[in-house]
C-alpha cells in the first residue's frame, strides 16, 4: 500500500534539541502547519500545484469578466455619435483598467493557471520545486488584484492608459490615488509573476522524470520555460519603473518632470523594455497550448519540434531588442529607428516559424475538429492576421502614421484576443477533462466558437479601418459630422465594431453556460477522451494528490504515445498496443513505497496579506506601512521556522504512521 | 529572500554532489581579498593622479576585474555547475545589453 | 530514524547526503530522488535571483547615469562626493565579502564556532558600511542635497538607498542565521543555507563595486 507522507524535515542540526518521538509542534514551539484535506481550509492553506493552478484559473476567469465589462462600457460609448454612456474621466479610468485588468490579472495569471497544473503533471513530477512559494505568488496576484480594483471605491481608478506614459500620469494632471493603486498594485502582482517564474524555471530544469531530457519535454512545457525566463528578467524592468513612478507621486521626486530638467522618454524606455517581452509572455503560453492541441488532434507528431523549440527561444531572445518600436513617434532619432525597425522585421522570422510548423503539422493528419482543435486552427488564422499588421508598424513611417490610432488597437487585439485568448480557450476545452474529469459539452463548444470567431472579427476588424481613417484610440466619443463619407464612414464601421463587441461576449457567456451545464452533468469523461500523447494524460482524472504512484521513465518524446503505439518500420503503420487504462494500471502497480508530499501552511497567505496593507499605508497612512512591514517580518520568521510537517494528532482522525491498510496514510519523519 | 528560506520542501530533490568538488584553503580566499583592496586602492589613487585619456577605459577595466573576481572566485561560479552560470550571465548579459542600448537612445555616449 | 538526520560529526559529503535527504530514515526508501540537474533547488534559484537583479540594478544604474548631470550648480557629483570617506566605507563592504567566504568554508567544515563568529563579523562589517551610508546621506542632506532637490538627487539617492536596503537585508539574513542556528533551528542543510546567504551577500557587493566605479569615482 502507498503511503502518502507529509513532507518530513527534521532539521538536520548538531546537538539539536529534536529527538525520536518528539512531535513537530513540541519541537517547533508555537508554530504548527494546518492539515485539513476538505472545506475552505484546504483551500486557503494549500500549497498543491493543481489546486492553485485551479484558483489561479477561476480568479483570473473573474478578472477576464470584469475586464470585459469594461470594454463593453467602452464600446458602449462609441456605439453612437457623442457617446454620454461614460463622463470623460471615466472613460479614461475604464480603458485604463480594461487593459491592465485584461494583461495583469486574466491573460498573465490564466496562463500561470495552466503552468501550475500542468507543468509539474508534463515533466513527471509530484509538485512544484517550491510550493509555498507557489501558493505566496497566488495570494499576491490575488490581492495585488483586489488592491488594484478598490481604487474603483477609494478616489476612482488609475486614468493614464495602461502604459500610463509621463508627464501625463503625474501628480498634476491625474490627481486622484488612482495611478498609486495602478503601481503598487502591479508591484503587488508582479511579485507572484517572479516568484511563480522562479519556481517553475527551478521545477522543469531539476524536477523533470528520469530520461526526460530537455528536447523531450512536452513543447508547452517548453514555452512556459521560455516565458518564466522573459518574466524574471522583464519583472525587474517594470519594478524599476514602477519605484521610480511612486518616488514622483508620493515622495516629491522628479523623474519625469520635463520642468526640472527630466526626459519623460525614461519612463517610455523602462516601460517597454518590459513591456515588449511582455507581448510574448502573453502570447507563448497559448502557442505551447495549440502546439500540443494540433499534433493531438491532426494524429500526427508536432512537425519540427525542434524548431518550434528553438524559434520560441528566438522569440524570447529577440523580444528583447525591438521594444522602441513602441516609441517610433517619439523622436528618438534616425539612428534608433533603423535599429528597431530592423530588428523588429527580425523577431517576425521565429514566428513566422511556428505558423509553418502548425500548418505542417495539420498537413496530411486525420483531422478531428473538436472545439479545442477549432479554437488551435482559429489562433492561427486570427494570429496571423494581427502579425501581419505587426510588421506594418515595423516600417517605421507607416508606424508613424498608425501611432497612437485604432489600427494599433486593431493589431493588438489581434494578436493578444487572436492569439492568446484563442489559445486559452483551446487549452480548456483540451485539458477540461484532465483537471475536472469532464468534458465540456462540443455542441455548446462549437457555438462557443462560432460566435467568439465572429464577434473578434466584428470587434476588431473594423477597428484597421478606423485606425486608417484617423481615428485615435482612447478618444471618448465621435462626431457625426466629422465620420466621412462611403466605405469608410468612421460612425458605421464604430457600430459595427460596438455590435461585435456585444456579440463577443455572447460567445464567452456561452462558455460560461458551457461550463455550468457540464458542471451539473454526472457523465464521466474517459481516461483518454483524446487519444493524447503527454504524460499529464498518464494519471487519473483529475490527478491524484501526489500526480503519480509511480514515477514514470521516459524514454521518448509523447511518451504516453508511444506507450500506446508500437510503429511497425518498414511500413511504418502504427498499432495499438495498450490502452490508456493498462498505461495507468502499469504504473499503479509499481508504485512508489512512499511518496512525499508537502504540508499546507498559513504563512504564504499572511505574507501575501502584508503588501495589500503596506500598499494602502503608502497611499493612506504611514502607519500601516509599519504594521505590514511587522507582517512581513513575523510572517518570513515564521515560515523560516514552521515545522515541516504537522503532528500526527493533529490530524482527525489521528494518522497512524504504521497504519498499512485502508486508504493512503500520512507517515511523520520524526516516527520511526 | 524567500528563495534562500524556503525548506527543502520537496524531501530529496536536493541533491547536490558538485557543491564541494573544489576546496580551497582559506589563505586562498584571504589572497584574493587582498588583490580585491589593492585593485580598489589603485582606482582610488587614479582618480587623484592625471592620466588623461587612459583613465576611463582603465578604471572601468579595474571594475569588470573586481566584479569577475568576486562572482568567481568568493562566489565560486568558476568551480560551480555551468547552469548557474548560465542562468547569472544570462541575467547580467541581457542587463548589460539592453541598458546600453537604452543609454544610446538618449546619445549617452556622444557627450562624453 | 535519527541515524542519519542527527550524527553531528560525519564527513562533509554525507551529511550533506543526509542533509538533503531528510527522509533518508526510511531504510526501506533508499533510492535518493536526484534532481534532473543534480544541483539543489535552492541554489538554483539563487542564481536565478540574482540573474533577475542584475535588470533591476542595471535599471536603476542606467537612470542615475543618465541624470547624474542634471543637478544645480554646486550639488553636483564632482563638488558633493567625499571620495577618500566612500573609499572607506567600500573597502569595509569589500572585506565583508571576505569573512562572508569564510563563514561558508567554516559552515563546509562544520566548525560551528567559526562559522557564527563570522557570520557575526560580516553582520558587523555591513553594519558599519549602512552606518557610513546613513552619514553619508545624513552630510549630504546637510550640504543641500535632498531627496528632491534635483534629478541628480533623486536618481543618486534611489540607487544608493536600494542598494542599502539589500544591504540592511543581508544583515538581517546573517543575524538570523546566527540566531537560529544557535537554537540549531536552521531548516536543512545547513552549510548550503549558509552559501545561499553568502551568494546574496556577495552580490550585494558586486553591485557596490560597480557603484563605487561608476557613480563615485567617474567624474561626471
Amino acid at each position: 500500500m502507498t503511503i502518502i507522507e507529509r513532507p518530513s524535515l527534521t532539521p538536520v542540526v548538531a546537538g539539536s534539541g529534536v529527538s525520536v518521538g518528539v512531535k513537530p509542534s513540541q519541537a517547533y514551539g508555537s508554530l504548527r502547519r494546518p492539515v485539513s484535506s476538505t472545506g475552505w481550509r484546504s483551500w486557503v492553506f494549500t500549497v498543491d500545484h493543481k489546486k492553485l493552478g485551479i484558483m489561479y484559473g477561476a480568479v483570473a476567469m473573474f478578472f477576464f469578466l470584469v475586464g470585459g465589462v469594461e470594454a463593453l462600457l467602452i464600446r458602449a460609448q462609441l456605439a453612437g455619435p457623442n457617446g454620454t454612456v461614460l463622463s470623460a474621466g471615466l472613460y479614461n479610468e475604464m480603458f485604463t483598467m480594461h487593459a491592465t485588468t485584461m494583461v495583469f490579472l486574466f491573460v498573465m495569471p490564466m496562463a500561470a493557471g495552466f503552468a501550475n497544473y500542468l507543468v509539474p503533471l508534463q515533466i513527471g513530477a509530484r509538485d512544484v520545486a517550491f510550493p509555498r512559494m507557489n501558493a505566496f505568488g497566488f495570494w499576491c496576484f490575488l490581492f495585488g488584484g483586489i488592491f488594484l480594483n478598490t481604487s474603483w471605491v477609494l478616489g476612482g481608478a488609475a486614468d493614464g492608459g495602461w502604459f500610463m506614459y509621463q508627464p501625463n500620469a503625474n501628480a498634476l494632471f491625474s490627481p486622484s490615488h488612482g495611478i498609486d493603486f495602478w503601481g503598487l498594485g502591479l508591484q503587488i502582482t508582479g511579485i507572484a509573476s517572479l516568484t511563480g517564474a522562479l519556481n517553475l524555471i527551478v521545477t522543469i530544469l531539476n524536477m523533470r522524470a528520469p530520461g526526460m531530457k530537455l528536447m523531450k519535454m512536452p513543447i508547452f512545457t517548453w514555452m512556459i520555460l521560455v516565458v518564466q525566463f522573459l518574466l524574471v528578467f522583464a519583472i525587474p524592468v517594470i519594478t524599476v519603473a514602477l519605484f521610480l513612478l511612486m518616488f514622483q507621486r508620493a515622495f516629491g521626486a522628479t523623474f519625469f518632470d520635463v520642468g526640472a530638467g527630466a526626459d519623460p522618454l525614461l519612463w517610455q524606455h523602462l516601460f517597454w523594455i518590459f513591456g515588449h517581452p511582455e507581448v510574448y509572455i502573453l502570447v507563448l503560453p497559448s502557442f505551447g497550448i495549440v502546439s500540443e492541441v494540433l499534433p493531438v488532434f491532426s494524429r500526427k507528431p508536432l512537425f519540427g519540434y525542434r524548431f518550434v523549440v528553438f524559434s520560441g527561444a528566438a522569440i524570447g531572445f529577440t523580444g528583447w531588442g525591438v521594444w522602441a518600436h513602441h516609441m517610433f513617434a517619439s523622436g528618438l532619432g534616425p539612428v534608433s529607428v533603423a535599429v528597431f525597425s530592423m530588428s523588429t522585421m527580425l523577431i517576425a522570422i521565429p514566428t513566422g516559424v511556428k505558423i509553418v510548423n502548425w500548418t505542417l503539422t495539420l498537413w496530411g493528419g486525420k483531422l478531428w475538429f473538436t472545439t479545442a482543435m477549432m479554437f488551435a486552427i482559429g489562433l492561427i488564422v486570427e494570429f496571423t492576421i494581427g502579425g501581419l499588421s505587426g510588421v506594418t508598424h515595423a516600417v517605421a513611417p507607416s508606424d508613424t502614421q498608425q501611432t497612437d490610432t485604432y489600427y494599433i488597437v486593431a493589431h493588438f487585439h489581434y494578436v493578444i484576443f487572436g492569439g492568446a485568448v484563442l489559445g486559452i480557450f483551446s487549452g480548456f476545452y483540451y485539458w477540461w477533462p484532465k483537471i475536472f474529469g469532464k468534458r465540456l459539452s462540443e455542441k455548446i463548444g462549437k457555438w462557443n466558437f462560432w460566435v467568439t470567431i465572429i464577434g473578434m472579427n466584428l470587434t476588431f476588424g473594423p477597428m484597421h479601418i478606423i485606425g486608417l481613417q484617423g481615428q485615435p484610440r482612447r478618444m471618448m466619443n465621435w462626431t457625426e459630422a466629422r465620420a466621412g463619407e462611403g466605405f469608410f464612414n468612421l460612425g458605421f464601421w464604430n457600430r459595427v465594431s460596438s455590435s461585435g463587441a456585444f456579440i463577443l461576449a455572447c460567445g464567452v457567456g456561452l462558455f460560461l453556460i458551457n461550463v455550468i451545464v457540464t458542471t451539473r452533468k454526472a457523465e464521466k469523461a474517459p481516461l483518454d477522451p483524446w487519444d493524447a500523447r503527454s504524460l499529464e494524460w498518464m494519471t487519473s482524472s483529475p490527478p491524484k494528490e501526489h500526480n503519480f504512484d509511480s514515477i514514470p521513465v521516459v524514454h521518448s518524446l509523447d511518451e504516453f504515445f508511444h506507450r500506446k503505439y508500437e510503429e511497425n518500420h518498414e511500413t511504418g503503420e502504427l498499432t495499438k498496443v495498450a490502452t490508456a487504462e493498462e498505461v495507468l494500471a502499469d504504473l499503479e502497480a509499481h508504485a512508489d513505497a512512499h511518496i512525499h508530499m508537502p504540508s499546507p501552511s498559513y504563512w504564504p497567505i499572511v505574507l501575501a496579506l502584508a503588501l495589500p496593507i503596506m500598499g494602502y499605508g503608502i497611499i493612506f497612512s504611514r502607519i500601516l506601512i509599519v504594521v505590514g512591514g511587522l507582517l512581513v517580518l513575523l510572517s518570513m520568521f515564521a515560515w523560516t521556522l514552521e515545522p515541516s510537517v504537522a503532528d500526527d494528532t493533529d490530524y482527525d482522525p489521528p494518522g497512524d504512521p504504521r497504519a498499512d491498510d485502508g486508504g493512503p496514510t500520512k507517515e511523520l519523519a520524526t516516527h520511526v | 529572500m524567500s528563495a534562500t528560506t524556503e525548506h527543502l520542501e520537496r524531501a530529496g530533490h536536493d541533491s547536490d554532489g558538485h557543491d564541494y568538488v573544489e576546496h580551497h584553503p582559506d589563505s586562498f580566499y584571504v589572497k584574493i581579498a587582498l588583490a580585491l583592496a589593492l585593485l580598489t586602492g589603485l582606482e582610488v589613487t587614479l582618480t587623484y593622479v592625471d592620466i588623461g585619456a587612459l583613465f576611463l577605459p582603465l578604471l572601468l577595466t579595474l571594475m569588470v576585474i573586481k566584479f569577475f573576481m568576486v562572482v568567481l572566485f568568493f562566489m565560486h561560479l568558476k568551480f560551480d555547475s555551468k547552469w548557474f552560470s548560465f542562468l547569472f550571465y544570462t541575467g547580467l548579459g541581457l542587463a548589460v545589453g539592453v541598458y546600453l542600448a537604452f543609454l544610446a537612445t538618449f546619445r549617452f555616449f556622444m557627450s562624453s | 530514524m535519527s541515524d542519519l538526520a542527527l550524527q553531528p560529526t560525519q564527513a562533509s559529503e554525507d551529511v550533506h547526503a543526509a542533509g538533503h535527504d531528510d527522509h533518508g530514515s526510511h531504510d526501506d526508501h533508499g533510492l535518493v530522488h536526484a534532481t534532473s540537474t543534480g544541483l539543489s533547488n535552492n541554489k538554483l534559484g539563487m542564481w536565478l535571483f540574482l540573474g533577475s537583479e542584475c535588470l533591476l540594478f542595471g535599471g536603476l544604474i542606467s537612470t542615475y547615469m543618465l541624470y547624474r548631470g542634471r543637478h544645480s550648480a554646486n550639488l553636483g557629483p564632482d563638488q558633493i562626493y567625499d571620495i577618500p570617506f566612500t573609499s572607506v566605507s567600500s573597502f569595509v563592504l569589500l572585506m565583508s565579502s571576505l569573512t562572508m567566504v569564510l563563514a561558508v568554508t567554516s559552515a563546509q567544515r562544520r566548525d560551528e564556532r567559526r562559522m557564527n563568529l563570522w557570520l557575526t563579523i560580516t553582520a558587523l562589517l555591513g553594519a558599519t558600511f549602512v552606518g557610513g551610508q546613513v552619514y553619508e546621506f545624513t552630510s549630504f542632506y546637510h550640504e543641500g542635497l535632498g531627496f528632491t532637490t534635483s534629478l541628480f538627487g533623486s536618481s543618486f539617492y534611489t540607487l544608493t538607498g536600494f542598494h542599502g536596503v539589500h544591504v540592511t537585508v543581508g544583515i538581517i539574513m546573517l543575524m538570523a542565521l546566527v540566531g537560529i542556528n544557535k537554537r540549531g533551528r536552521i531548516p536543512g542543510d545547513r552549510a548550503e543555507v549558509v552559501e545561499l546567504v553568502g551568494l546574496y551577500w556577495h552580490f550585494v557587493d558586486i553591485i557596490w563595486i560597480l557603484i563605487f566605479t561608476l557613480v563615485y569615482l567617474i567624474p561626471s
